[in-house]
């Protein structure tokens, strides 16, 4: 959003069939109006009119266009999935807004100013000038125990929100833990209960008192929510089974990060295993300043990590 | 067979609920016209009739899950003020109804959730009122479920896999956790084989005396009228044609209607 993007102008180089990035500026105009509603209540879901995009539902159809509704032609423009930039989810977006808005990309948390994301927050923390998009597939945190939309709106709307705990309960009760892992509920501003999509819990604090806002765009329920930047957010528990983040043995087996989180690698078909970090830019840049994990020696390409 | 202990002495007390010339109209249909009772602090009051005699309609109207024509109802609040039920707001009537008072609905997955477990129906009022402390919740749930009669070891257990009669009164605790005065009951025991129907009304008599619970039991069964209430309203075609001490009533019918109802149980 670092400026306005040229109304209604094509983007010379390429298609002239698209509008610059995409969508035309009458449904740009609408997304932002909710993204606005959105950040004036945070954590409030805004319904908003989801168009259809050139991509399947799944595919983050809602972030792209919450990306496409904020993006300048001055923006540079990240995308992540599961912390990694060179999936093909990840790969086809940025590929997209490149085409339809000629914007630079980059795989640089730092460098980004917009970044849409899947399944991960950066571990770098993010800044004022940053936008950070996220890709949600199910936005109604009570809709687990309860499906009727009318009710869950009425619990929202009179802050009725013990069903999230008996959800939490149900966890302690079978497994002797929260084991909540990923799409751990919320509460933003002292007011909303959110679900923050399928992160996993282990960034929850980092969405608290962010300094970048946070846009949430869930495209098959057609609906976007907000952090504006500083919010308090915190994760639901119990006074007797308080929140807490994953821990990790050992460091990441590339660069020896520790306080990150990392995904299982499989080495071999015998059964040989590594932890790397999840977020590729913050292994490769840790790698580039000199840090080195315990197999950093071994020829082990991004390539081979699924 | 005599009915329930003696009725709390009323005196100078105020009623706790206060039903005025309530009537419900669907539309050009009658649901119920004119009803007026009081209900005192841990009085037991039965409503009785036929299906379609609008005893159902009256209930909902008193719980606030139906919005009548006309009348009014009057509830004591915990802090000593009566308010008309009628003209709280949503997020009032909706705290009311998951503290003060409860709601048993005659088929039990109305008012469980049945798929989370057993301990988990109980707590969610708990819950719901803002306790946070999984240990004291689990403590709570296993002891209502003991005052229920299920036994502990079925506490994360999801009520699927209960039997009916289990699941009735799975559905009373969870209602009971928060310690209503005033509890709802819409055929408490209809559905329930006869045998599984008589521990149900041994419990619910217990329960209700124990815990001084004021209630209001909507019932075709005459007999679940005689074991649990202090009071009976007779219901037909939408009116209430006598209502009164439920022995009185039981022993000296006056209404044609209700000595035709009492002569054909009675024979039973
Ligand atoms: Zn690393």
């Amino acid at each position: 959003m670092n400026a306005l993007p040229p109304t209604a102008a094509t983007v010379a180089h390429d298609t002239p069939a698209y509008n610059f990035a995409y969508l035309d500026e009458q449904t740009k105009r609408m997304i932002r109006r909710a993204i606005l509603k959105g950040i004036a209540i945070p954590g409030y879901q805004v319904p908003f009119a989801s168009r259809e995009m050139p991509m399947p539902y799944g595919w983050g159809t809602g972030g792209v266009q919450v990306t496409a509704a904020v993006l300048g032609p001055d923006d540079v423009l990240k995308v992540i999935d599961q912390g990694a930039d060179d999936t093909t989810n990840a790969v086809a977006i940025r590929g997209f807004f490149r085409k339809t808005a000629g914007v630079r990309t980059t795989t640089h948390t730092a460098e980004a100013t917009v970044i849409q994301t899947r399944h991960r927050i950066p571990e770098a923390p993010l800044a004022e000038h940053q936008i950070l998009v996220y890709q949600v597939p199910i936005p109604e945190p009570l809709r687990f125990l309860e499906p009727r939309e009318t009710e869950t709106r009425t619990m929202h709307a009179l802050e009725e929100y013990g069903l999230m705990h008996v959800k939490l309960y149900e966890d302690i009760a079978r497994h002797g833990h929260i084991a909540t892992t990923y799409a751990y509920p919320v509460k933003v501003d002292g007011r909303y209960i959110m679900d923050p999509s399928p992160t996993p819990k282990f960034d929850n604090p980092k969405m608290h008192r962010s300094k970048a806002l946070q846009l949430f765009g869930a495209g098959r329920e057609k609906r976007i929510y907000a952090i504006p930047p500083h919010t308090d957010v915190v994760s639901l528990d119990f006074e007797d089974h308080p929140f807490k983040v994953q821990t990790f043995a050992q460091p990441c087996a590339l660069c020896a990060a520790e306080g990150v989180y990392l995904d299982e690698v499989l080495l071999d078909d015998k059964g040989g295993r590594m932890f790397v970090c999840s977020d590729t830019d913050n292994c490769e840049e840790r790698r580039a300043a000199g840090h080195r994990g315990a197999l950093a020696g071994d020829d082990i390409s991004r390539k081979d990590r699924s | 067979m005599s009915a329930l202990a003696a009725l709390p002495e009323s005196g100078e007390e105020k009623p706790l609920l206060h039903v005025s010339k309530l009537s419900h109209w669907y539309g050009e249909r009658l649901g119920c016209r004119d009803v007026s009772f009081d209900v005192y602090p841990g009085e037991v009051v039965a409503i009785v009739g036929e299906s379609g005699s609008g005893k159902t309609t009256l209930l909902n109207c008193l719980a606030g899950r139906l919005r009548p024509t006309a009348g009014v109802v009057e509830y004591l609040m915990r802090d000593g003020r009566a308010r008309n039920v009628l003209s709280l707001t949503e997020a009032e009537r909706r705290f009311l109804a998951r503290t003060d008072w409860g709601f048993v609905h005659q088929n039990p997955s109305d008012g469980l959730r049945m798929t989370v477990s057993a301990g988990a129906n109980v707590g969610e009022r708990l819950m719901a009122i803002g306790d946070r402390h999984y240990g004291t919740i689990r403590e709570t749930a296993l002891d209502w479920l003991g005052r229920v009669e299920i036994a502990s070891d079925r506490i994360d257990d999801e009520p699927r896999a209960f039997s009916g009669g289990m699941r009735q009164r799975l559905q009373i605790a969870r209602n009971l956790v928060t310690r209503p005065r005033l509890v709802f009951m819409d055929e408490p025991t209809g559905g329930l084989d006869v045998s599984v129907q008589a521990r149900l009304l041994d419990l619910l008599r217990s329960l209700v005396t124990d815990l001084g619970l004021a209630a209001i039991i909507v019932t075709h069964d005459l007999a679940v009228a005689r074991l649990l209430s202090h009071r009976m309203l007779v219901m037909k075609n939408g009116v209430v044609v006598e209502q009164g001490l439920t022995d009185r009533l039981l022993d000296d019918p006056r209404h044609a209607y209700t000595q035709l109802l009492v002569s054909s149980i009675l024979q039973v």
